[in-house]
């Protein structure tokens, strides 16, 4: 079993804490005066994404988490895993709704993403930042109304529902980001 | 580290260079100006030793001894002190009378933003002063340095007890190792676990008192537990328990300075020391040869006598906040 010391403690660092994947945001060593240090670490649950205080006696070793960032390329879905292919290896992994959570709607197929994988399976997936996604389903276009600030809901390829401009006719192709799920504009 | 020290060119710019450097050179010279008017005299000893430290939570930085190959008792290691206390308690029991030093120590730490490898430390000891005397001492040479406005409402003192009652309702001598164990665990989210009563008192210190002393006014933190003494003199407070003579100072959360009205008893020390390196093997840390000039200056005696070091980087932030 791998570990780490706390003197090998930084930001990025991936742990395991009680059984799950941890990542250290921050790293503060505590002293009073005179007497034993502590590091008191933020950490952050890889799963669950919550992020709390920790506080380990100096010189305590922790396990090592063995967890990777990879470029992979999104294939498809088979209705319960999503695949997704190393480009260099071309091996293809199986992720799960639990590790691409909402992520799914902006899966788009050959789109490259960073997925995590921990002990080689997948943890998280990010999407790219931005993805061109096709609307399917949304209320006719409204011609001639270009910038008065109204919106719709649009459904997009993916199942991802978003507010667009009025003028957003179905069939077309938008630039969405995901980090906000927003509409930025036609692709 | 701190970029107002001026110790650090990296963090100096030619915008701020002079106004840093100034406002140093202006603190060292107020400094001076204090201990030359109390008629205690400035020493400088050496930053090199022939003997580690044997605190178990201190690590000197140790450097290869070149002239190891021409003296045939001379060692390979040499040490850089982690503090002047030795050499200026070897000074003191040759009869200098009270002294002060301005100089670097260096610790093995981890850096941190209040922590550095290298720092500068204003050392003192007083001949015939006793812990409160100390205090008084502090506080006028403070009031010379910082800002007024940290000092409006004067000084703080509280003990070590009464720290612990106020920002966490126990009475840390009563309670014992495992009791403050399971109340640790309550306060604060941590998986170690230790026999070792100080461990828990030093985490609850760190993480719940510490934060909360001296923003009123500068505080001083007194009558430690015994255990915690180091090389101050212990005595007995007023509910019995037995404490040590030292306080550490805080200013806004942060840790000032520590003073300690010292132990002069040769075998004292020596139990001590002992004590350290018998922490160190329960640690698993390799023990340390105990420094054996200063065991032959205790031996010729010490003079009753208080003493405090400062940190001066962390004075010089506080002087121009």
């Amino acid at each position: 079993m791998a570990t780490y010391s706390t003197n090998e403690f930084k930001n990025g660092l991936k742990l395991i804490i009680d059984g799950d994947p941890c990542s250290i945001v921050e790293n503060e060593v505590v002293k009073p005066g005179k007497g034993q240090a502590f590091n008191r670490v933020r950490l952050k649950n890889l799963k669950t994404g919550r992020t709390w205080e920790k506080t380990f006696k100096s010189g305590e070793s922790v396990e090592a988490a063995d967890v990777i960032d990879t470029d992979m390329e999104y294939l498809y879905c088979d209705g319960e895993f999503w695949y997704f292919m190393d480009p260099i290896s071309y091996e293809q992994i199986p992720a799960s709704l639990e590790a691409v959570a909402d992520a799914k709607l902006f899966l788009k197929e050959q789109d490259c993403c960073v997925v995590t994988l921990w002990n080689g399976a997948p943890l998280t997936v990010s999407p790219p930042n931005f993805v061109e996604l096709e609307v399917v389903e949304t209320d006719p276009g409204l011609k001639g109304d270009t910038a008065q600030g109204g919106t719709k809901p649009a459904t997009l390829s993916t199942g991802a529902v978003v507010r667009v401009p009025l003028f957003i006719d179905q069939g077309e192709v938008l630039k969405i980001d995901t980090r906000t799920g927003e509409y930025v504009s036609r692709a | 580290m701190i970029e107002t020290t001026g110790a650090n060119p990296a963090a100096l710019t030619a915008k701020n260079v002079k106004q840093c450097l100034g406002k140093r050179a202006k603190i060292l010279a107020a400094i001076r100006r204090y201990f030359d008017q109390q008629q205690v005299l400035e020493v400088d000893t050496p930053l090199l030793s022939d003997y580690p430290i044997t605190d178990p939570q201190l690590d000197n930085i140790k450097v290869e001894n070149p002239t190891v190959n021409y003296q045939s008792t001379s060692q390979t290691w040499l040490y850089l002190t982690t503090s002047p206390e030795y050499a200026m308690k070897q000074l003191l029991s040759l009869g200098s009378g009270s002294i002060y030093q301005i100089s670097k120590s260096f610790r093995q730490d981890v850096p941190g933003p209040r922590h550095s490898i290298e720092f500068t430390l204003l050392e003192w000891y007083r001949v015939g002063f006793n812990i409160a005397d100390l205090i008084d001492d502090v506080t006028a040479l403070l009031m010379t340095l910082i800002p007024a406005g940290l000092m409006a409402n004067g000084v703080e003192i509280l003990s070590y007890r009464e720290a612990f009652l106020r920002y966490l309702s126990i009475d840390p001598f009563s309670l014992t190792s495992a009791q403050l164990e399971n109340f640790a665990h309550q306060k604060i989210d941590c998986d170690f676990t230790d026999q070792d009563k100080d461990i828990w008192l030093d985490l609850l210190m760190s993480h719940c008192i510490e934060p909360n002393l001296g923003h009123q006014a500068p505080c001083f933190l007194i009558d430690y537990p015994a255990s915690q003494a180091a090389l101050a003199k212990i005595d007995h407070d007023e509910q019995g328990n037995l404490v040590a003579k030292r306080f550490e100072l805080y200013i806004e959360g942060i840790e000032l300075a520590n003073g300690y009205e010292e132990l002069t008893d040769h075998d004292q020390h020596v139990d001590r020391f002992e004590q350290d390196n018998q922490r160190r093997r329960e640690l698993g840390l390799p023990t340390q040869a105990v420094d054996q000039h200063f065991l032959k200056a205790l031996k010729s005696g010490l003079p009753e006598c208080a003493g405090v070091a400062l940190g001066v980087d962390r004075l010089l932030l506080l002087a121009v906040s």
